[in-house]
């Protein structure tokens, strides 16, 4: 299923993304490279976009005059059932996009603070679990012994699991409170181990170094040589890793909240609007055309960005 | 050999204690009292001490959590007397909402999921390794470009939305196929093919974009090896070489992929049976979501969870046959 972030294992497997040793890119190599692939080129504007579409959210609501609560009677027709009156789902000038049958709620508006939320939640966790699994991958590669043991084996463990049931299961038992929140303590806790194995296999590997070898004949502390010599040259991975790891906690919001144990109404969410579309889809189809259209697009981007990075980024490390 | 299968069963039963152990402490810490919404609104205190002693929820923690381990295996009796509710083994709870044993429900619902899980593997694992042994091959050309670039839509795709697409599409617009009903084979072996194609479809599609992907960058791995250059060094030709000397390389990590994949399809597609209503596990689990029905989602996780850590371990096992260098590094 697109949606659990364990596709995330597979796709970045320590396969390539070697920094064996060798200087890290530069940053302006890597954007060069990266400016020359037109696909690369577009999910950046999309991503960019869709930030733009987040951070003014509330602006947009100020010059469209509605806000994301906001009913909208007289856009949609009490006498068929609450279909939006006019062509394409009740696009018009008043509506950008059109409104949500039922309650003419304005869909341009829900879906700019669906943005708001889905980014806040993947943004977020995707910051936890790449701090929090670099500080346990670089304990376990560096330290080797029981630590690695302990930590290894934790990780094992929540890999094993059943991830997606279970933050279902969890979040249905979970009292409703701060929602956004809950999501990303859930999706951190079943996040953090693909981060977490990634590094720690590449900081085994550069752990036995030259580089690191002389930074520890040199007398340099242990924090040192973790700090100074092993984390500049996981950059480029860790880069990698962020980059990917946020489409997927995106995918992974959008599933939890269509099937209802995510964001929860009336905050708007994309999930949650899809879900809400489900019972509209043969009369009003742009109900899940449109927020159905955005999510597909910042995942997509997300993930071509993501990609293409890695390509780089190991081409980068191979060529020099 | 035999030690380190002892050793694997012996790691999945202690993954799965915990995992229910686990499961277990979330629905007793943090779920709101099952006694008061099973009594409802016109409840007296007296009642809910009733409903209490006759769940077992005065209990501690760890006579519970045994209670209900040992319903699995033996089965158990809910109450006292004349209300006493017996529930057989492999007891997994019992919904007091629907007044059915949990095991029961799951049974009933399983061939649904059962039959959408078998006949999408199929399809995926025929395009996934197709498509991803295409690309590999034609590394660089327009094929390649094409599969891959079918394969990022794919797991950008949600698969609720790839539902709604095609069901809007193929049913509302062009009336190729009918809605989706639940009928058995036996009953209209038509009707029964052609509500379980897009399932089967939307399903197949995600899975397949994942595993082409995996197979092609496994596939170009395995191309550039030594051996590879040995095969073809002795004069055997490409179809030859790829046939019996990359494929099996390239193929064992999907094994293990697809263990797991497979084993959470049968705990229910949760959004693929929603969306199309087809009454699967995945379905109940959602409806017991809708309605805060506890018993049935957790005897439904636990079973998933129980699925996943059993076909963990069947691949693990199977590994050490099909991939003689596991069983050196073991030894």
């Amino acid at each position: 299923m697109s949606t659990v972030p364990s596709e995330l294992a597979v796709e970045t497997e320590p396969k390539g993304v070697l920094p064996t040793g060798s200087a890290p890119t530069p940053a302006r190599r890597v954007i060069t490279t990266l400016r020359k692939s037109p696909a690369v080129v577009v999910s950046v504007c999309i991503i960019v976009f869709i930030v733009l579409l987040a951070v003014f959210a509330p602006v947009l609501s100020a010059i469209t005059g509605w806000g994301p609560y906001d009913y909208d009677p007289s856009a949609i027709d009490s006498d068929l059932g609450g279909i939006p009156i006019g062509p394409l789902g009740g696009i018009s000038a008043e509506h950008w996009l059109g409104v949500e049958p039922g309650n003419g709620r304005d869909i341009l508006v829900r879906v700019a603070y669906g943005a708001r939320v889905s980014l806040m939640i993947a943004v977020s966790a995707t910051l936890i679990t790449t701090t929090f699994g670099v500080i346990m991958g670089m304990i376990a590669g560096f330290f080797g012994g029981l630590a690695d043991q302990v930590i290894s084996r934790v990780m094992d463990f929540l890999m094993a699991f059943p991830s997606l049931i279970f933050m279902i299961a969890l979040l249905s038992a979970l009292p409703a409170g701060n929602r956004p929140a809950l999501l990303v303590l859930v999706l951190s806790i079943f996040g953090w181990p693909y981060t977490a194995r990634v590094i720690r296999g590449q900081t085994m590997s550069l752990r036995n170094s030259e580089f690191v070898e002389a930074a520890r004949a040199s007398g340099a502390r242990p924090l040192k040589i973790a700090f100074r010599e092993v984390l500049p040259n996981l950059r480029g991975t860790i880069i990698v890793l962020a980059t990917l790891a946020v489409p997927s906690y995106i995918g992974t919001e959008a599933g939890l909240s269509f099937l209802g144990v995510g964001v929860m109404p009336p905050t708007p969410s994309w999930g949650q609007m899809i879900s809400t579309a489900v019972g509209w889809y043969a009369v009003d189809p742009m109900f899940f055309l449109i927020p159905g259209t955005f999510l597909f697009l910042t995942v997509f981007s997300f993930t071509v960005l993501g990609d293409n990075l890695r390509r780089v980024l190991d081409a980068g490390d191979a060529a020099s | 050999m035999t030690l380190t299968i002892l050793r694997r069963v012996l790691a999945a039963v202690g993954v799965l204690l915990l995992i229910s152990l686990f499961t277990f402490l979330i629905f007793f810490w943090l779920s709101p009292d099952p006694a008061v919404q099973i009594c409802g609104k016109t409840c007296t205190p007296e009642r809910i001490d009733q409903i209490r002693t006759q769940l077992g929820l005065n209990l501690p923690f760890w006579e519970q959590y045994w209670q209900f381990l040992s319903g699995i295996f033996t089965g158990r009796t809910y109450g006292e007397g004349a209300a006493a509710i017996d529930c057989a083994a492999p007891c997994l709870g019992f919904s007091f909402q629907t007044n059915e044993s949990v095991t029961d429900m799951i049974v009933a619902r399983m061939p649904v999921s059962v039959t959408l899980a078998i006949g999408a593997a199929l399809l995926w694992l025929l395009a996934g390794i197709g498509g991803g042994l295409l690309s590999a091959v034609k590394q660089g050309t327009g094929w390649d470009r094409g599969v891959m670039m079918t394969a990022l839509a794919g797991i950008s795709l949600p698969n609720y939305f790839v539902a709604l697409l095609l069901q809007y599409l193929l049913v509302v617009q062009l009336r190729w196929l009918p809605f989706p009903q639940s009928v058995t084979f036996a009953e209209d072996p038509l009707l029964w093919f052609q509500s379980y194609l897009m399932p089967w479809l939307v399903l197949a599609f995600g899975y397949a974009a994942m595993y082409s992907r995996i197979v092609r960058t496994n596939v170009i791995d395995t191309l550039g090896q030594n051996f590879m250059r040995t095969a073809r060094a002795k004069g055997l030709d490409g179809p030859i070489v790829l046939r019996r000397h990359a494929l099996r390389p390239s193929l064992t990590p999907v094994v293990t992929l697809f263990g797991m994949d497979f084993a959470g399809l049968l705990g229910g597609a949760l959004i693929t049976e929603t969306v199309f209503g087809l009454n699967g596990v995945g379905k109940l689990t959602a409806d017991s979501i809708a309605k805060n029905d506890q018993p049935v989602i957790m005897g439904v996780t636990l079973l998933a969870a129980a699925l996943v850590v059993v076909a963990n371990m069947l691949v693990d096992v199977a590994y050490t046959y099909l991939d003689p260098r596991v069983r050196v590094k073991s030894a």
